[in-house]
């Protein structure tokens, strides 16, 4: 700052006061810069120009200095006074471009310094949790350890214990047999003891009073106990266990070769399940080779075996369980493969609905092979028929006398038929006849008790009221009335009966049967009245 | 099926003679005798004090009577009336009384388990037998009666002694490698002795008849062994039920677990079995093979069968399989597991799987195959008696009057009919045959 400068150079007090008194009155006067015009006036311009001299040089701006225009002048020189307010100017833009750089430099390093002051506060958070983290983590696994070692302890424990108990047990069991043998001791001793005094004390007779000796339950007389009947239970006993000896072995070895029996035969069977199947199998080839090799090491082995070391006949069992295992393996495979392939043939079959099952079509089948032969048989049957006719013309005469005597049956048959035709028509048409009559009269009939009906309701209706004196005086009535309207009720049904019965007969063929059952239904239903009978008598129809 | 009436018994004495044609009973000190088809009494006995055992002899000519507190046993005969025996332990005492199978001879085990006295009703001559076993079943006879075989105990070893029954002779006497002998029996072929040990340890081992160690059979170690072993009619395998409610099934020949059967609390879905719980609604049908579908509920599985769980704090705990029967033609095996009293099982020895469960309103009592048939004959002390064989199962009420707990059964050796006992009454039933039916 050059007012230090000035003052430590050339200013005495006094300008020192001069410049604060040109600052404050240059403050005061008109132009743009107020410290400007505070510094220089009309008086100073000397000094002013003389000190601004020596502010440019202090910058380095020797070579433009400001001179007076004339000595003693209060003007300038304009060109070094330009050249140097030109240098000032540069310097001053020079300033301000290094300003703003530094300026926006240093908003740069602002937003840079307070976004690493934000991270650094978040990662400072962060670094915090993870440590309240990780101390809790620990905690946890602390805890987890003192479990284990306490779980542990109680497992130590548990097993001492076990062990413990054990010996406990087995000290005690120890304790115990040792004791029980000590009582044993004493018992034995008192048994002695009490038995000694007891046979001691025993009477001389004996204890047994038998009325009479028996025999022997197998009648035999006893022996002797001698060393020969003790060497004969020996030998009695050693027979027997013997052949119970014998016994389960012979059974033992019949079972042997049962099973022994059986494995072949199953082996046998496999093979044959297996090969004939299978020629497509490349496998199956090798399978048969193996196979052959097989059987024959076996029944060279077998050959073997029959000989006699146990070694060849274990050789020979291992080899025929072996070989059986193998076989069974094939044979378990095949299965799967048929029964995978037969699955998928049934799918086929229930998806096509067009083909029938099996079953049905074999029965069709039989049937149709049923129904030709039946056929063919009739037509065998109707050809002797017919040959025997061709044959047996052994003349013209006994032909034609034969088939004039077939004819004749037949026209008699004819003549019979013809007849009997001729009857049923002529019963007929006099069962029509009668019929038609009967209808007729029906009609007639229907129409006079349609008549008497409709006068008989009249009355009814006319003679039905509910006054009670009626009612007293003919109670008899009354009850009549109720029958006369359940009759009535029966007759109205009949009347629907019978209508609907005509038109029954209309459509039916006449027949005297039908006749009489209609006869009667109505002569249930009216019981009551039997005023009237609605149909002719039966005897006009026989 | 008919029922006959229903007569006195006391101590669930009532026997069939070995050739089935009479029926014994004791009626406190009385030995009543009756004929099997008529029921009618042909013999009347009275002994000297209240029968406690009573025995047929094997040719059914003679019956003992063993009175233990008096110490006494009295033989008597069937043909000749008069005849009598009696034979008089004195201070010594009679714990068990039984007959050798030649039915000539008695063998009367002492109080304390002193001795064991062989009487001979031939020779009136005396045996004695020294230290003999105190267990469970010490002393077995073969089928064939020819061998018995003896459990005894010296200087705290247990050993079997092999008599031959037709002269007493003593065969063979070995150690047996167990720590408490519990029960020993032949095999029906009679070659093989199978021998197990206490509940406190699972052994069994198998002797041949010559005393060779045959094999050693063990499930497991420490917790409670055997309960109950039984034959195969044809000896062909050995059941052996334990405590921990298994059974297991040795053969034969290797003496090697072929199989073992379980009795599960829950039956789930498998084939074959048929669960048939009885209940309460009886009815009397005819059963034979049967036609008729049973009157008892069959029900689908899967079913949770009641489980009663033992006091742990006591000893012989009702847990594990207590009862083993095979049928008479070894086709099926019957078991009951202890802690489910009121079931019984069935079991295919075929098919190795099981038949059928048999679910009871009450604990089973008693079971017995017929001797004959594949039938099984059940009752658990209420007034029914049930029956299951392959065909179905049915329960049938006991006609009488008073009510008739059927407290156990056995069966008549032609299979034709079955004996009841109840507490203090015996009833009969008579099977109906297929012919009578028809």
């Amino acid at each position: 700052q050059p007012t230090p400068l000035i003052s430590h150079a050339t200013m005495s007090p006094s300008k020192q006061n001069n410049l604060l008194s040109m600052y404050s009155s240059l403050s005061l006067s008109k132009s743009s810069y107020s410290v400007i015009s505070a510094f220089c006036t009309e008086d100073n311009i000397p000094q002013c120009i003389s000190y601004i001299n020596q502010e440019l040089a202090s910058l380095g701006l020797s070579s433009t200095c400001i001179e007076a225009s004339s000595p003693g002048a209060a003007g300038l020189n304009p060109v070094p006074a330009l050249n140097a307010t030109y240098e000032l100017l540069q310097i001053h833009r020079r300033t301000m471009c290094s300003l703003e750089e530094l300026e926006r430099e240093q908003l740069k390093k602002s937003s840079t310094l307070e976004h690493v002051q934000m991270n650094n506060s978040r990662l400072k958070d962060q670094l915090e949790l993870s440590i309240r983290e990780k101390s809790g983590l620990h905690e946890m696994e602390r805890q987890l350890q003192l479990k284990i070692k306490t779980l542990q302890s109680c497992l130590k424990t548990e097993k001492d214990e076990v062990q413990k108990l054990q010996n406990i047990i087995a000290s005690r069991a120890s304790q115990y047999s040792h004791d029980a043998k000590r009582k044993e001791r004493e018992t034995a001793k008192l048994k002695e003891r009490l038995s000694q005094l007891l046979v001691d004390r025993k009477d001389k007779k004996l204890a047994i009073d038998v009325l009479n000796c028996l025999g022997r339950s197998d009648g035999k007389r006893s022996h002797w106990k001698t060393a020969k009947a003790a060497a004969s239970h020996e030998g009695e006993m050693y027979k027997s266990l013997l052949s119970d000896y014998e016994a389960s072995q012979r059974s033992l070895m019949l079972e042997n070769a049962e099973l022994k029996k059986v494995l072949q035969q199953m082996k046998k069977e496999m093979i044959h399940v297996l090969s004939p199947r299978q020629p497509s199998i490349r496998g199956a080839t090798a399978d048969d080779s193996q196979e052959q090799a097989d059987s024959d090491l076996e029944d060279r082995a077998g050959d073997s075996s029959r000989g006699s070391l146990d070694k060849s006949c274990e050789h020979a069992r291992e080899q025929l369980t072996n070989s059986i295992r193998q076989q069974w393996r094939k044979l378990r495979n095949h299965m799967e493969r048929l029964d995978s392939q037969a699955s998928q043939v049934q799918n086929q079959l229930e998806s096509n609905k067009d083909v029938i099952s099996r079953e049905t079509h074999e029965d069709e089948m039989e049937r149709m092979r049923r129904e030709v032969q039946q056929c063919k048989e009739f037509i065998d049957a109707q050809q002797q028929l017919l040959q025997q006719q061709l044959n047996t013309s052994f003349d013209d005469e006994t032909a034609a006398l034969l088939n004039d005597c077939y004819t004749l049956e037949e026209k008699e048959r004819l003549k019979e038929e013809w007849r009997l035709f001729e009857e049923q028509k002529r019963n007929f048409e006099r069962e029509r006849t009668n019929f038609t009559e009967a209808a007729i009269r029906l009609g007639r009939e229907k129409k006079a008790f349609e008549e008497d009906r409709a006068s008989w309701l009249k009355n009814q209706f006319l003679n039905m009221t509910p006054f009670t004196d009626r009612r007293r005086c003919s109670s008899s009535d009354g009850q009549s009335a109720l029958s006369i309207s359940k009759s009535f009720l029966q007759l109205a049904m009949s009347q629907e009966t019978t209508h609907a019965l005509n038109r029954y007969f209309q459509l039916l063929p006449s027949g005297r049967r039908f006749k009489s059952q209609v006869k009667a239904k109505s002569r249930l239903r009216c019981g009551d009245l039997s005023i009237f009978s609605l149909g002719e008598d039966e005897n006009s129809l026989t | 099926m008919n029922f006959s009436e229903v007569f006195k018994q006391s101590n669930q004495l009532c026997k069939v003679s070995p050739d089935g044609k009479y029926l014994a009973t004791c009626v406190q000190y009385r030995l009543v005798v009756r004929d099997v088809s008529t029921l009618q009494i042909l013999q009347l006995y009275t002994c000297l004090d209240q029968i406690s055992h009573m025995d047929w002899s094997s040719d059914s000519l003679f019956i003992l009577c063993a009175m233990y507190k008096r110490g006494l046993v009295q033989v008597w005969s069937l043909e000749q009336p008069d005849w009598h025996c009696k034979i008089d332990e004195g201070s010594i005492g009679l714990v068990s009384s039984r007959w050798s199978p030649d039915g000539r001879h008695i063998l009367n085990t002492t109080e304390f388990h002193l001795r064991v006295t062989v009487w001979s009703l031939c020779t009136k001559a005396v045996s004695y037998i020294k230290y003999p076993k105190a267990c469970s079943k010490g002393i077995d006879f073969s089928r064939d009666g020819c061998y018995m075989a003896l459990a005894e105990r010296r200087d705290c070893k247990d050993y079997v002694s092999v008599f031959v029954c037709d002269d007493w002779h003593l065969l063979r006497h070995f150690e047996t490698e167990t720590q408490d002998l519990a029960g020993l029996e032949w095999s029906p072929n009679g070659c093989v002795l199978a021998v197990w040990d206490s509940c406190l340890e699972y052994k069994v081992l198998l002797y041949s008849l010559d005393g060779r160690l045959l094999s050693t059979y063990s499930a497991y170690e420490w917790s409670l062994g055997v309960k109950s072993v039984t034959w195969s009619p044809s000896s062909q395998f050995l059941a052996i039920g334990s405590y921990d409610e298994k059974v297991r099934i040795l053969n034969h020949i290797t003496w090697k677990k072929i199989t073992q059967f379980e009795h599960p609390s829950t039956i789930n879905n498998t084939k074959a079995v048929s669960v048939c719980k009885r209940s309460s609604i009886c009815l009397i049908t005819y059963c034979q093979f049967l036609l008729l579908p049973a009157p008892d509920e069959i029900c689908p599985l899967p079913v949770q069968i009641p489980v009663v769980k033992p006091d742990p704090d006591r000893a012989n705990p009702k847990i594990g399989i207590s009862s083993l029967a095979f049928s008479a033609d070894g086709r099926y095996l019957a078991t009951k597991n202890d802690n489910m009293a009121s079931v019984a099982w069935v079991w295919d020895m075929q098919k190795m799987n099981l038949v059928a469960v048999l679910e009871h309103t009450s604990a089973v009592k008693c079971f017995q195959w017929d001797p004959k048939h594949p039938r099984l004959a059940l009752c658990t002390g209420n007034a029914k008696l049930y029956l299951w064989s392959p065909a179905g199962c049915v329960s049938v009420q006991v006609p009488a009057e008073g009510g008739f707990q059927v407290q156990s059964l056995s069966w008549h050796c032609t299979g034709d009919s079955l004996i009841l006992l109840g507490k203090e009454q015996l009833c009969l039933c008579y099977m109906e045959t297929e012919q009578e039916d028809k």
